[in-house]
């Protein structure tokens, strides 16, 4: 048995996702991310949204909450409120995060309530076969975007940032080893943190998009994810396709859980 | 907490569901419901409560569902429009088998509508509003002391049954004032949390459904490391795809409710014992019903009335008697025409079953329902 398996469920695989998906890759390094921290199963709550990236939380072997479409946040506010001596991780898609649960996602990030958000990106939403998603590249195509996209995506992190979360970083399916550190961190992080972690959808999005199969949209990643202080020393014209990896952003916060203990303390005349 | 008080419907509700052990409320402004809101805001975090107020009413009640798998006893509140933004995840909370207790102050609508003026128009949205087949339970209070109890009451079926339960309250019955001595809290039957009923060594399958046809699903953070979903589920909580799983778990969440009917079935009869016309009537209107029959009676005309606080599941079995017994049943509600259909599939043709609806905005006058009983009586019966 392998060191990280006691994080998953090992009865209830094989998973459900499509050969050369990268979402086992992410769905690993939290269980690593885990190991790495040494969590304590019996305290920590996955909590996921809906789509292929949110059936991750039923093969993880914690409390485990597959909630409805976009709402994973407002549900693991809950459970983090009701008992703050919990460890909540939110597993969420790039669909489920950003569009429908777009309002969720800044709400989140604006209250700083301890949560660790590991979004899955993989630019389409997969499991109802490839339609455009708020992070869906500008001119790429999709089953409702036929001739290519004229949206402009979103970039969840500076999404993020604006909104007050206060630990947000960036890796990839191809970075594996890196995407457990920038995890782990998030979850020792004592606020909203987000990872959004690129991951490939050769079926429905790499295919359609001439992007090559797994291993070719793994290449990808590998040439265009370059670590932020090396990111930031490239030139405009140089940037293209490139986007940053690493933690992105970090600062201290007053915590959303931390502050209401003060106000009950308060209300029962305390100081 | 035993003398007298002057208090509004809302404000009996929101200290109904705390003396029932209500210890966390999450949800979104909306007349005319607020009131409960704002006396969650002041009054919870006293009690080591929690109130959070989230960005929009779908949030307003992931967040209490979250909180309910944590262990804590929760409560939303809304009106009409939060109410349909909310229909998706009480259908949640119906196949998750969460207990929750949602307040919805009906407003007059569709949509917007005539903000906020009095109507009953959620009655069927309540039975109806989420998607797919589900038992449901509402209860509907007609004055501020049975705001209190029917909260408490909420959150203990709640519990129970581990299901939605929804406090249909209205405007009328919501902002209205009056004198009210609340029980003392040692004299308030509170049911508790469900436990698991054996270890995960032991086999403990989190839906398996014990006598009452209700499982016992484990808090979060107990160490039982249960899965939830929305999905069809079998008795481990995990999805699966099975045609006999499926039609099991409907049949059961229905059967849940269904056995215990009679027992949630709350209703009053008024003057009923030589009725030979009934006023059938709940929530804010059956205060106007009730001074309609007794000038009704004045007159000599033998009519009485049954009010109904338990909305759904519909009380067949009391319409059916009562429909055996009186000569025509008048229905007046401030709606289009909704319970009294329910009303007329239950009388079956046993007697003569009239809507009397009101839409304008404006609640019903003693006179406009005396003088519908007055037509009862005087027309001839086909």
């Amino acid at each position: 048995m392998r060191s990280y398996e006691k994080y998953f469920r090992m009865n209830r695989l094989p998973h459900i996702w499509c050969p050369g998906c990268g979402n086992g890759i992410v769905m690993k390094s939290i269980a690593k991310a885990a190991e790495q921290l040494g969590l304590d199963q019996d305290n920590t709550v996955i909590v996921s949204g809906i789509g292929c990236s949110s059936r991750a939380s039923g093969y993880m072997n914690f409390d485990t909450l597959h909630t409805a479409h976009g709402r994973a946040i407002p549900f693991a506010t809950g459970i983090k409120l009701a008992n703050p001596k919990l460890k909540v991780i939110v597993i969420t898609g790039d669909g489920d995060c950003t569009a429908i649960g777009g309002n969720h996602f800044i709400h989140g990030a604006r209250r700083n309530i301890d949560l660790t958000v590991i979004l899955f990106n993989n630019n389409i939403y997969g499991m109802t076969g490839g339609q455009a998603s708020p992070l869906t590249p500008t001119g790429k195509k999709a089953t409702t975007a036929p001739f290519g996209s004229v949206d402009t995506a979103f970039d969840p992190c500076e999404l993020a940032k604006a909104a007050g979360a206060s630990y947000i970083a960036r890796g990839t399916a191809f970075h594996a080893k890196p995407l457990v550190d920038l995890i782990a961190q998030g979850i020792s992080n004592n606020g909203f943190s987000l990872v959004e972690a690129i991951t490939q959808c050769p079926i429905s999005y790499g295919r359609r998009n001439k992007m090559g199969d797994a291993a070719g949209m793994l290449k990808w990643m590998s040439e265009n994810a370059v670590p932020l202080a090396a990111y930031e020393k490239l030139a405009e014209e140089q940037k293209g396709d490139k986007f940053p990896i690493g933690v992105l952003y970090q600062k201290t916060a007053p915590e959303y859980s931390a502050e209401y203990a003060k106000v009950i303390k308060l209300a029962q005349g305390g100081k | 907490m035993s003398q007298a008080r002057l208090m509004q419907g809302n404000e009996a509700c929101a200290e109904g569901a705390m003396a029932a052990g209500v210890n966390f409320f999450g949800g979104y402004p909306i007349t005319p419901s607020t009131e409960i809101a704002e006396i969650m805001a002041k009054e919870l975090p006293a009690l080591g409560g929690t109130f959070i107020q989230m960005e929009d009413e779908i949030a307003g009640i992931a967040v209490v569902l979250g909180a309910a798998l944590a262990g804590r006893k929760a409560l939303t509140a809304t009106s009409g429009p939060g109410f349909s933004l909310k229909q998706e995840l009480i259908g949640y909370g119906c196949i998750a088998e969460i207990p929750l207790v949602i307040a919805n102050v009906q407003r007059m609508g569709p949509a917007t509508g005539q903000p906020t003026s009095p109507a009953q128009g959620d009655v069927m949205q309540a039975r109806w509003g989420t998607h797919g087949d589900h038992p449901m339970i509402a209860l509907s209070p007609w004055t501020v002391r049975e705001s209190f109890d029917v909260a408490v009451m909420a959150v203990n079926y709640a519990e129970r049954f581990r299901t939605p339960v929804i406090i249909l309250l209205d405007e009328v019955v919501g902002h209205m004032r009056e004198k009210v001595v609340l029980p003392k809290a040692e004299d308030i039957e509170i049911y508790p949390r469900r436990k698991p009923n054996c270890t995960r060594e032991e086999g403990y399958k989190p839906y398996t459904p014990m006598a009452d046809l209700v499982p016992n699903p484990a808090d979060f953070g107990t160490g039982h490391h249960i899965h939830v979903t929305g999905l069809i589920h079998d008795e481990t909580g995990f999805p699966t795809g099975s045609s006999k799983v499926t039609e099991d778990t409907i049949q059961r969440l229905h059967q849940k409710i269904s056995r215990v009917q009679d027992e949630i079935t709350h209703y009053d009869e008024f003057f009923m014992e030589d009725a030979e016309y009934a006023v059938l009537t709940y929530g804010g209107t059956a205060r106007t019903a009730y001074a309609a029959v007794k000038m009704a009676r004045q007159q000599g005309i033998k009519v009485g009335m049954v009010r109904l606080m338990t909305i759904w599941p519909f009380a067949d079995k009391v319409i059916k008697k009562v429909a055996q017994k009186v000569k025509k049943i008048l229905v007046p509600e401030m709606n289009y025409g909704q319970l009294v259909l329910e009303v007329e599939r239950a009388a079956a043709g046993q007697a003569a079953v009239i809507s009397l609806p009101k839409y304008n905005t404006e609640i019903f006058t003693p006179k406009e329902i005396c003088t519908a009983i007055e037509e009862l009586a005087t027309e001839v019966v086909k």
